[in-house]
């Protein structure tokens, strides 16, 4: 398997990296969409950003990603480790990689929620279950790229499970219900296929990436990605600070982004951005300030100011626009004028 | 370095000879064989790195003869492997290999072609007929060096890198292999028209290929020269970044075959010609003359004389190098560009309806399970592994017993004793795709008062239809004649705009609305969809089939095409546009056996009601 080209190493696509850190700060903020051209490096930032995520703790040999906090009270009822505990063993924690895992598009559904183990089923005639795809993803990432493409049965149930945070398995004779929270990212080029609406909304942000046109730029892609293949320990190595700077900012933000304050202003220019744009309901705004909070932490800011807000606007809300499928202006527009109304122009 | 130019010998074709015109680029084409051998080469050495090569030919003597130049090109334990197109996931991607598991009594795992593949070359027939779907199956292989396998209880990872070659054997400008596809392959090739006389011998063989893999490594590019493909990439509007990408691949290793450590002219320019002149949106603007020729020009306006040769080469050292790999690619260029981009573009506008058929056949494995029956679980259909062991329960006891009659007492037997009878495969339910097929009437009868007021109630329609996740399709009629505007699609915004753009105007060609109609429901029932047809007219004919007017004649012919309607049993909704309630609407509704709704009294909601009622009437 190829390493991951590095993360800071990407050239431009400022506003999917800033989108995905902001995801990666407060994964609160709810799932990432990417849409745009191909060839834009949109699997490749995600896939990159693994490498960037702070180490989380984990209860030792759980299958499902267990949080040592809340293990002995959600862990699926099949959890063996949760059994041993219950039985008077001690829990272990140890640290783990935060998961980023891959949904192919050729999954079947039994690897995705999880089966029947076929190989005890088999050899030893027990009834076993195997976490599939989402206990995996518990607490980390699950990236679909081209979620377009992606079988409607399998949309439905992604649908359902990151509406409850739950995995609930009935089939096969199997009874498991286990959490699973996670990010979703997806990424796609909407001139396959279109997405539905319904998981669209799933996503707290939505960025579209588009082919860079100056030279210089395009110029600098091809060669860090020549560089990359011809010697990627090299390159990885050449990268290494700014990634691993790039992990600390992070952490950082992490730590601290419950720390920041949103002035009363704010909330207020927020609600108005909301209305000017009759977004329904409340999860627009709640999105905006949580995406803000979470940039204000990554940029060392202890308070939310409109600068923020102007910058995640539009990812916040793009998606979030009452469609009215006969209007064809773009709704990054749209975001852009009302931010423009409240906020004034940009100086 | 040569100066590009000079007629010096050059059977590869490498510095594409230029003629003595003051025009800015009128190299000759290159020999089409000779680029394919050089294409071939180019692959055998980097397969994996240059993505393979999609082929433009129908199946002829000379696709042949390059896949074969290709096979011996390869090294020997290179596989090259060929996939039908209906080749299943399992087979592609890997999965469960049933009998290999029951017979170990554990799950066993099967190889997919693309793993079995690796380090060779994969070729796929009728590229032009991939679904969508299947084009990002692979890509996602190719992007990430490994097949991901989360299927039937098999989860792995298998790292797998090669070449594709993608045989295009589409005729019309209407197919097109997939662009997810395309776009992860450095080479597009043509070869048809190509015949047995025109092939010719490779220009390597296997040895150099060896040599030149041992080589690539080494191949240095200068980052002027990387720099003069990306620009000369924007210059011909190549959007996608893969592609400078490709080209510098192809420079190196085109560097590697030819023996050497660097990257030359000779090599930049082949790069563009192979990579980027083929996805050219445009012509490359001509570059300004420079200063001093202006003075010239002006005292003496362009009769080429005997020593223009020589400045032309002249200029041609002064051009910066990006100008000068521009002018060898363009030649490339293919000559009816214009007329590509268009039906490219038209393709992308219909690629609702690419491949479905495809899609279809897959019927059997999506959906939602609604339990299982009796069969082999071959050919797509899915194992249900639970309903299988659960038959197979009852007859353990005889079977163990009779097995043991003849095994050797030595070796125990397996577990489960598992018999083809026992098969049991998981039924899906796929919803039936509501496909509505709206009709107008753009004549001028109907048109100049209520075409507006048609395309209104049509716009209502559909904004129904998207909320239900319909699919669409429109066909409007005037002055001769039907055009289908849109083939069904689920793109709203297509629709819209198809039908705002339609002018009104002309006779009423009522009876080829109605067949054009009745062809598209026809075929949009075989593909599994259940259609219903919405018609938007004022019932007046008055041109007939062949396009002469005459009423008479029309209005039969249109009932006549209404009663054929009628026949197939399709919902179908007409919506009278005349101003007040017509007769001969009335009657045309009744000939087809449609229901029938005056637009003065179509508010909105009626007719979304109605043309909800007719898409249910059908299902």
């Amino acid at each position: 398997m190829a390493k991951a080209f590095p993360f800071s190493a990407i050239v431009g696509q400022d506003e999917m990296k800033m989108a995905l850190l902001i995801a990666a700060v407060d994964q609160g903020v709810g799932g990432v969409m990417v849409f745009g051209d191909r060839g834009t490096g949109k699997s490749t930032a995600v896939r990159a950003l693994a490498a960037l995520l702070p180490p989380m703790s984990v209860v030792k040999d759980c299958r499902f990603n267990g949080d040592p906090k809340t293990h002995q009270d959600y862990c699926a009822t099949t959890c063996e480790v949760r059994a041993a505990i219950e039985n008077g063993a001690t829990m272990e924690v140890v640290d783990a990689p935060v998961p980023v895992v891959d949904l192919p598009l050729g999954a079947t559904e039994d690897r995705v929620v999880g089966a029947l183990d076929l190989e005890r089923a088999l050899t030893q005639g027990e009834k076993a279950f195997e976490p599939g795809l989402l206990a995996r993803a518990h607490r980390g990432f699950l990236y679909i790229d081209e979620v377009n493409l992606l079988e409607d049965h399998l949309v439905d149930l992604l649908l359902d499970v990151a509406a409850s945070g739950e995995n609930v398995v009935e089939r096969e004779g199997l009874s498991v219900r286990h959490p699973a929270k996670f990010v979703l990212v997806g990424s796609g080029n909407p001139e396959e296929g279109e997405l539905r609406p319904q998981l669209l909304d799933r996503f707290g942000l939505a960025v579209e990436v588009t082919t860079p046109k100056e030279l210089e730029t395009r110029v600098e892609v091809v060669k860090r990605r020549d560089a990359f293949e011809r010697d990627p320990n090299g390159f990885l190595a050449t990268w290494s600070q700014k990634e691993s700077g790039e992990a600390l900012r992070i952490r950082d933000a992490r730590d601290r982004v419950q720390e920041v304050e949103v002035p009363d202003a704010v909330l207020n220019t927020v609600a108005k951005l909301c209305m000017t744009l009759g977004t329904d309901g409340l999860r627009g705004e709640l999105t905006v300030i949580r995406a803000a909070r979470a940039l204000a932490a990554l940029e060392g800011d202890v308070e939310v100011d409109e600068g923020h807000v102007r910058k995640v606007a539009a990812m916040a809300l793009r998606h979030r626009l009452r469609r009215d499928p006969l209007d064809e202006s773009g709704s990054t527009v749209r975001v852009q004028r009302a931010v423009e109304e409240v906020l004034g122009a940009e100086a | 370095m040569e100066i590009l130019g000079t007629q010096a010998p050059d059977p590869a074709g490498l510095g594409p000879a230029r003629d003595g015109g003051s025009e800015p680029a009128a190299p000759e084409r290159v020999d089409p064989w000779t680029d394919a051998a050089l294409v071939a080469a180019l692959i055998a050495v980097d397969p994996a790195g240059l993505g393979g090569v999609c082929i433009k030919a129908l199946p002829g003597p000379a696709r042949d003869a390059w896949l074969g130049m290709l096979r011996d090109l390869l090294p020997q334990a290179s596989p090259l492997r060929r996939v039908p197109l209906h080749v299943t996931d399992e087979r592609l991607l890997g999965g469960l290999d049933l009998a290999a598991t029951l017979h170990a009594g554990r799950p066993i795992a099967e190889r997919g072609v693309l793993v079995e593949a690796d380090g060779g070359v994969v070729v796929l027939a009728m590229a032009e007929r991939l679904t969508p779907g299947f084009a990002a199956k692979v890509g996602l292989v190719i992007d990430q060096g490994a097949v991901r396998v989360e299927r039937d209880g098999i989860a792995a990872l298998t790292p797998t890198r090669f070449g594709v070659v993608a045989l295009d054997e589409s005729i019309g400008p209407d197919e097109a292999p997939p662009d997810a596809l395309m776009d992860r392959l450095a080479f597009l090739m043509e070869l048809e028209g190509l015949r047995q006389r025109d092939v010719g011998e490779a220009l390597h063989d296997r040895d150099e290929v060896v040599a030149a893999r041992e080589r690539l490594a080494a191949v240095t590019i200068a980052d002027e020269a990387l720099e003069a493909l990306c620009g000369a990439a924007v210059a011909m509007g190549v959007p996608s970044l893969r592609a400078p990408i490709f080209a510098v691949r192809v420079a190196r290793a085109a560097a590697a075959l030819d023996r050497r450590d660097t990257v030359e002219q000779d090599d930049l320019t082949l790069a563009a010609r192979l990579v980027l002149a083929p996805r050219a949106t445009r012509l490359p603007p001509p570059p300004p003359p420079p200063p001093e020729d202006e003075q010239e020009q002006e005292e003496e306006p362009p009769p080429p004389d005997d020593g223009e040769d020589e400045r032309d080469q002249q200029d041609d050292e002064d051009k910066p190098l990006e100008d000068r790999i521009v002018d060898a690619a363009q030649a490339a260029i293919p000559a009816n560009l214009l007329a590509r981009l268009m039906a490219a573009a038209e393709r992308r506008r219909r690629t609702g309806i690419l491949g479905r058929s495809g899609e279809q056949r897959k019927a059997l494995t999506r959906g939602r399970p609604i339990g299982s029956r009796r069969g082999d679980p071959r050919g797509g259909a899915r194992l249900a592994l639970i309903e299988t062991l659960r038959a197979a329960a009852p007859w353990q006891p005889l079977r163990r017993a009779e097995v043991a009659l003849w095994t050797d007492a030595g070796r125990s037997p397996p577990r489960v004793l598992v018999r083809k009878d026992d098969f049991r495969v998981t039924r899906f339910k796929k919803r039936s795709q509501a496909t509505i097929i709206f009709v107008v009437d753009a004549s001028g009868s109907s048109a100049i008062a209520r075409l507006g007021e048609a395309k209104g109630a049509v716009e209502l329609l559909l904004a129904d239809c998207y909320a239900r996740r319909d699919q669409v399709a429109l066909i409007a009629f005037r002055g001769k004649g039907a055009e289908t505007l849109l083939p069904p699609t689920r793109s709203l915004a297509r629709a819209k705009k198809r039908l705002a753009g339609f002018p009104g105007g002309g006779g009423t060609p009522l009876a080829a609305g109605i067949e054009a109609a009745h062809m598209m429901a026809e075929v949009a029932r075989t593909r599994g969809e259940t259609p219903s047809v919405v018609i938007l007219t004022d019932g007046r004919a008055n041109v007939t089939l062949e396009g002469i007017g005459g009423r008479a004649r029309a209005e039969e012919e249109a009932k006549a095409a209404a009663q054929a309607l009628k026949a197939i049993g399709v919902a179908t909704l007409l919506v009278d546009t005349s101003l007040r309630p017509a007769p001969k609407a009335q009657a045309m509704a009744e000939a087809m056996d449609a229901t029938y709704m005056p637009l003065p009294r179509a508010d909105a909601r009626a007719l979304s009601f109605a043309a909800r009622d007719a898409a249910r009437t059908a299902e």
